[in-house]
């Protein structure tokens, strides 16, 4: 039995359709992420598997209970971070772990070792007596993650738990969670960064409310049809507007100094340089290039469905 | 099915984050005390001192007498003697005096004669509480001069008179009745006004989100809530009790017992009914407002603390009815001067029990563990 089970899953908000009928399975251990730009619904397919915003149509079965029809039996098995911090910033990071290991009847006995273990990971030990407030963004995204964390919920829901860290925070919230994999534990984690959700084992493209894919990141890479090519030159801005405008190229994006471009399987790097020379172009080279996730999740969002 | 871990985690916190915002503490503490010592001087309608202006035309030992009548009772004060009739319409018009007394030419050649003797008293109609209140104490006074007057070298005993007792508030002290409603009044406002801010705070903080997702129950997180206010709250009426009893000596010749669980019902139902509101509304601000206006105005307009509840209109009448604070003031007054028990105070007994359980019920229904954007 998968570990959670999603059937359709829907949500509007005033006749605005914000989630469309979702359907998908993350099997138990599994590292699962849900991608995508912001307004794409990964909060919104979030809160409903945490059982704190009710589906309109739909349902997910997690651990074998419908958070639809029985959100509160859901509870207890599962954690869920919220995208903005909701910790009690007038309490210490002791009392706030201390208050969510209450919430979740964890046992007293397990209490010490448990701490430990979270204090170990986050490195939060010598900060315990500090107010959550006083924390930096990466300190109390961790300490959110062990509040999460203490009651050793079945399944993890995060969502966007590395949005505005600092990079070495982020590099531990990822140890902690491929940690937690380890162990067992099913993820779920939303982000808007590729190169997170390259790290996933599974990944669900989300826009505008709909599932684009869902794969492996590697077979999702692969995907994309035709051949990828980098190109680089003197003024990349122009060269990808040009791009825009070659037949054959399916369509060009920046990456920094380097414009990608999606083209039909006809193309190859010398002609497709030719092109672009006739076109009046300067370039440097051209190179054929492995897909990243982004330049699939952008052939996705491009590819008429 | 009520875990009392997870209801005594939800009160410790509440408490913890109280105790570290000083605004909530100088709300929890200070106000009810504060707002009792304030209303109960600002409040009172004993009225003493009424400043008048004496023109004595008759000038005799007979009118001096009778002007000393006014002044020995207390209820007036001499400030003016003015020379002309034209004078007391300038001390009238301007405020310097509440009433004028004109003691006309030939008052004790009336008297002698044993003629009605008129003086006239005129008095600012503007202020028609203090203006009642002075006529009533001038007529009493001219009658008790009339009285002695007609006794005067005689031997015969007075003609009938009514020997009136006033009870429980001998003196007519208006604190005596003031300060047991204060404390009721004072208490709504309190209690809906601390609880209004903790569900709205959550929600506006982000918090609420996460406690949403954990396995807390609605009644644990409204009863755990509730647990730290009702706390305050009781230690609130027990410092207001003490300071009317002895900033304002109000007597307290009932029981203690009895006030307290009256008491601790009454705060239930005030305290859920803010948290219902806090619910609701989700704002701090809005909560707070509407707390006030839901509480404040009921308790002082319709529970019978400053106005009477009996000459209201009928629609008036029938909306107190259902104002919590018209029973909590029943006991508080009882309590408090008249010493009475349950056996008097049980309406206002089943009257706390239907508060306390409809604030809860509603505090539990408004709260949903649910995110509506």
């Amino acid at each position: 039995m998968s570990a959670v089970s999603v059937q359709g899953l829907s949500r509007s908000f005033a006749g605005t359709v914000a989630v469309d009928s979702l359907t998908f399975d993350v099997e138990r251990g599994q590292l699962f992420g849900i991608v995508g730009p912001d307004g794409a619904g990964k909060t919104t397919t979030l809160r409903m598997l945490a059982g704190v915003l009710p589906p309109t149509a739909g349902d997910a079965v997690l651990l074998g209970v419908s958070v639809a029809r029985e959100p509160e039996r859901v509870k207890p098995h599962i954690a869920y971070m919220s995208q903005r911090f909701g910790l009690y910033q007038d309490l210490t990071v002791r009392e706030n772990i201390l208050f969510y290991a209450d919430l979740y009847d964890v046992p007293r006995g397990e209490l010490p070792a448990r701490m430990e273990r979270l204090y170990r990971f986050s490195r939060l030990g010598d900060f315990e007596d500090r107010l959550a407030g006083r924390l930096s963004g990466g300190m109390k995204q961790k300490l959110s993650l062990s509040c999460a964390l203490i009651h050793q919920p079945a399944v993890l829901l995060l969502d966007e738990p590395t949005f505005g860290v600092d990079p070495i925070s982020r590099r531990d919230l990822w140890l902690i969670l491929h940690q937690m994999v380890a162990d067992g534990m099913t993820v779920i984690v939303t982000t808007s960064y590729m190169d997170e959700a390259e790290r996933c084992d599974v990944v669900a493209m989300l826009h505008e409310g709909r599932l684009l894919g869902l794969d492996s990141p590697r077979v999702i890479q692969d995907h994309i049809e035709g051949s990828l090519f980098a190109v680089r030159g003197p003024d990349p801005r122009a060269l990808r507007d040009l791009l825009r405008h070659t037949s054959g190229v399916r369509h060009a994006t920046l990456f920094g100094d380097v414009v990608h471009a999606v083209t039909g399987t006809d193309i190859t790097a010398v002609s497709l340089e030719r092109m672009l020379i006739d076109g009046g172009a300067s370039v440097d080279d051209v190179t054929s290039a492995r897909p990243s996730l982004e330049d699939a999740f952008i052939e996705f969002v491009h590819a008429p469905s | 099915m009520l875990s009392p871990r997870r209801t005594l985690a939800m009160a410790r916190k509440e408490w913890i984050q109280l105790r570290r915002d000083p605004r909530s503490m100088v709300l929890a503490f200070g106000m009810p005390v504060l707002m009792l010592v304030f209303f109960g001087y600002a409040i009172s309608w004993d009225i003493t001192d009424i400043p008048i202006a004496v023109l004595d035309q008759d000038r005799t030992a007979r009118s001096r007498h009778l002007i000393d009548a006014f002044e020995a009772s207390g209820y007036f004060t001499v400030v003016s003697r003015p020379e002309r009739a034209s004078d007391i319409d300038d001390a009238l018009v301007h405020g310097r005096v509440t009433g004028a007394l004109t003691i006309p030419p030939g008052f004790t050649r009336d008297l002698a004669a044993g003629r009605p003797a008129a003086i006239q008293l005129l008095l600012d109609g503007s202020d028609a509480n203090t203006a009642t209140v002075a006529l009533n104490y001038s007529s009493a006074i001219a009658a008790g001069y009339s009285r002695d007057v007609l006794l005067q070298g005689r031997s015969i005993e007075a003609p009938a008179t009514a020997e009136t007792r006033v009870w429980y508030n001998p003196t007519l002290e208006s604190s005596n009745m003031i300060v047991p409603g204060l404390i009721a009044v004072v208490m709504s406002i309190i209690a809906a006004m601390l609880t209004a801010l903790t569900i709205a705070r959550e929600w506006e903080r982000g918090t609420m989100e996460q406690l949403a997702a954990t396995p807390v129950h609605r009644l644990e997180v409204v009863f755990g809530k509730l647990l730290p206010y009702l706390g305050i709250g009781m230690f609130d009426v027990a410092t207001t009790v003490l300071a009317g009893v002895l900033i304002f000596g109000v007597p307290l010749r009932g029981s203690i017992l009895l006030l307290a669980a009256m008491t601790l019902l009454f705060l239930l139902g005030a305290l859920g009914l803010g948290m219902a509101i806090s619910a609701v509304l989700k704002s701090q601000v809005l909560a707070t407002q509407v707390a006030m206006v839901a509480t404040y105005l009921p308790a002082l307009l319709l529970s019978g603390f400053l106005f009477d509840i009996a000459s209201m209109p009928a629609a008036l009448r029938a909306v107190s009815y259902i104002v919590p604070a018209k029973y909590y003031i029943a006991v508080t007054r009882g309590v408090f001067l008249k010493g009475v028990g349950i056996d008097v105070l049980w309406i206002q007994g089943i009257s706390m029990v239907a508060f306390a359980t409809v604030g809860i019920a509603l505090a539990t229904a408004a709260f949903r563990k649910r995110i509506e954007a």
